[in-house]
């Protein structure tokens, strides 16, 4: 009923090629986003750091891993490294540099994650499929066994970890263990809103169609032009700097302090590959929906049976969520390829035709 | 300068200086080689003959190791409970096929890839929730004490040759299974053309059960070896990633590319850690194998016995 676009004519090329083309998506799109802003007024501080501003990271990742997976067609598993390149740039960045705008600082580790994901996605011109998916693999064993081993990288202090220093931003504590959780919820999800309008505005120009070409069929693409190297090493730099941004904010906003385990293959690189995938390859606003949906899993499986009684363990749970998780993919893989993004299109459809599907 | 000197140079002249011990980080890689190669078999066999690249490959190899365990912690006898296992890895072979094969085929590899790592997590978490996550012990009788060879110069472990020897019978029987018999036959017919196959009334789903199967016998052969050198646990299913860089380095679709590259990956890593590891802070067996692996890539990327890919539009 309010859902309908009848009415809405597009006179120009621009408003036709809209981000959003309905005015109702338009509305609801604010809405969410007054929402999300609204949300540390309502949720408490447990949800806030355990839920909400884990989730507005791996959402940043998740984008990242989309751009290069769903849109370029490059498989990765490196995202954890990625992740980590970023995490530990912006920790030195800011421990040795006086006086360095945090923002800066994170932008800045995302630039050399995207540095260290053009170096690993060099082998993307002579190898594809499964074999770059083992070449990431180097990447992911290597560059933790580096930040693992070599001092410098962690200012050798004695615990082997990294920590979040406590930096402000127009006066307000936003990173470290020290700050409030509203404010580096209200940073993370700037973060994500403005990338996420980024990498939107990135796959539907020029560059995402070079690589949604390299995706379908690489040497059709180079034959009509497009410069297979030049197209594949900007997926990966862009998406390894999507994966650095939000390491960086993974220490300095969510956990406060780390070791390379956070970035490991099973806790970073399969989590978010298992967010794109149920999500949606080749969506933005898939990926938004993945990482909420893979967050949540896990938060429901601690909570929902002992509501109703039943006291399972941490271990079984684990089991549990394991379990779940695998069937889910298996299961979006034959049932509904395209994920979450797909199923939203759906109801969409449904809503213009709601109340009376013709 | 000093750094430089100290990967680049010393371990050549400590290789040497000390023959022993450089033969025996050999001979110890090789059986550790032969290990990675099991695993990596189980791969190439899916690999040929559904074209898929089988991430659950080292989930399969924890799952048959934990039920064959788990079975005799509750009293069954070892010959009961390898055919019990068996029987086991026959039925995940079927219900592999029937609820996902099936409905994946004619998908692209990257679909199938992914849905393999959505099996691993399924076996992983079945096979701990029925058995539970903690070490276990597997007793199988394979005698474990140390010899020495050339008068004590060099340490070997019964153990290890034990496993070459398993390993070594494994591949051997494979391979006259492939060249002998109607169904290894008709299992590289599939591997070329599974249109071509189909056409002649090879039937595509009792191939893909019985290389399931063969996969899953394979697992469970390389758990129990596994298993009984360092006990069942969950780093069972990680060995599968070490089993990545020996495809790299054979190539996918060859047996005898999973054999050397297996050996290849075994030697380097160990002769690698013994020599360069020190230099470089230890710890290097991780990654050396997929560097190794990639740098081969970049010159080489079918393999050393892959075929070489054609593509046209």
């Amino acid at each position: 009923m309010f859902y309908r676009e009848a009415g809405q004519f597009k006179t120009t090329y621009q408003g036709d090629q809209a981000v959003f083309p309905v005015f109702q998506d338009k509305i609801a799109v604010i809405l969410v986003i007054l929402a999300a802003y609204a949300v540390p007024l309502f949720a408490d501080e447990y949800w806030l750091q355990a839920i909400f501003i884990q989730f507005l990271v791996f959402a940043l990742m998740a984008i990242g891993l989309n751009i290069l997976m769903g849109y370029a067609g490059q498989v990765s598993l490196g995202t954890g490294a990625f992740a980590a390149v970023g995490a530990y740039a912006c920790y030195k960045l800011t421990t040795n540099i006086e006086g360095m705008n945090v923002i800066v600082a994170i932008l800045l580790s995302g630039g050399c994650a995207a540095a260290v994901g053009v170096v690993f996605g060099l082998p993307s011109l002579r190898i594809k499929g499964f074999y770059l998916a083992v070449a990431t693999l180097a990447a992911q064993f290597f560059i933790l066994w580096l930040f693992n081993k070599v001092g410098w990288f962690y200012n050798n202090n004695p615990s082997g970890t990294i920590t979040a220093p406590p930096r402000e931003l127009f006066g307000v504590l936003i990173t470290g263990p020290s700050a409030s959780p509203e404010a580096r919820y209200i940073v993370c999800l700037t973060f994500l809103i403005v990338f996420a309008w980024f990498a939107k505005n990135l796959v539907r120009g020029r560059i995402g169609r070079n690589w949604m070409a390299i995706r379908d069929m690489d040497i059709a693409a180079e034959i009509i032009g497009i410069r297979p190297l030049q197209t594949k090493l900007l997926a990966f730099a862009i998406s390894s700097f999507y994966c650095g941004v939000a390491g960086a904010l993974m220490i300095f906003c969510w956990l406060g302090s780390a070791e390379t385990e956070a970035f490991d293959l099973a806790t970073v690189s399969f989590r978010v590959l298992f967010m794109i995938i149920i999500g949606g390859l080749g969506s933005i606003g898939g990926s938004i929906m993945g990482a909420a949906f893979i967050i949540l899993v896990p938060i429901f499986l601690t909570n929902f049976p002992p509501m109703i009684g039943l006291d399972i363990s941490t271990a079984l749970q684990k089991h549990l969520e394991e379990i779940i998780f695998g069937v889910m993919i298996v299961f979006f893989l034959i049932v509904e390829p395209e994920g979450f993004a797909r199923l939203w299109q759906i109801l969409r459809e449904k809503l213009r035709k709601w109340p009376f599907p013709y | 300068m000093e750094f430089l000197e100290s990967i680049l140079v010393t371990p050549f002249i400590e290789i040497w200086e000390s023959p022993y011990y450089f033969t025996e980080l050999v001979l110890v890689g090789l059986s550790t080689g032969v290990l990675y190669s099991l695993v990596a078999l189980g791969f190439v066999l899916i690999f040929k003959a559904s074209g898929m690249f089988n991430f659950a490959q080292g989930a399969m190899v924890l799952f048959a190791a934990l039920t064959l365990v788990g079975l005799m912690e509750h009293g069954v006898p070892l010959w009961a409970a390898l055919i019990l296992t068996v029987a086991v890895m026959v039925a995940l072979a079927f219900l592999v096929e029937r609820l996902m094969l099936r409905h994946l085929v004619n998908q692209e590899g990257l679909i199938l890839f992914m849905a393999t790592i959505g099996l691993n997590f399924i076996l992983e978490g079945t096979g701990q929730l029925m058995w539970g996550s903690d070490v276990k012990r597997l007793e199988i009788g394979i005698p474990d004490q140390p010899f020495d060879i050339l008068g004590g110069k060099i340490l070997l472990n019964t153990f290890d040759v034990t496993a070459a020897v398993i390993g070594a019978l494994l591949v051997v029987s494979l391979a006259v299974f492939f060249q002998k018999t109607p169904m290894g036959r008709a299992l590289r017919a599939v591997a070329d053309d599974h249109q071509a196959a189909l056409s002649v009334g090879i039937p595509l789903k009792t191939i893909w059960i019985a290389v399931w199967t063969i996969a899953g016998i394979v697992a469970l052969v390389a758990g129990i070896v596994w298993g009984a050198k360092s006990g069942v646990q969950f780093s069972l299913s990680l060995i599968a990633l070490k089993a990545l860089p020996v495809l790299i380095l054979g190539g996918f679709t060859s047996v005898p590319g999973a054999i050397v590259g297996g050996l290849i990956i075994g030697v380097g890593e160990k002769v690698a850690e013994g020599f360069w590891g020190p230099a470089l802070g230890g710890a290097i067996e991780n990654w050396f194998a997929y560097m190794l692996a990639l740098a081969f890539l970049v010159f080489r990327p079918q393999g050393l016995f892959g075929e070489k890919i054609i593509e046209r539009v």
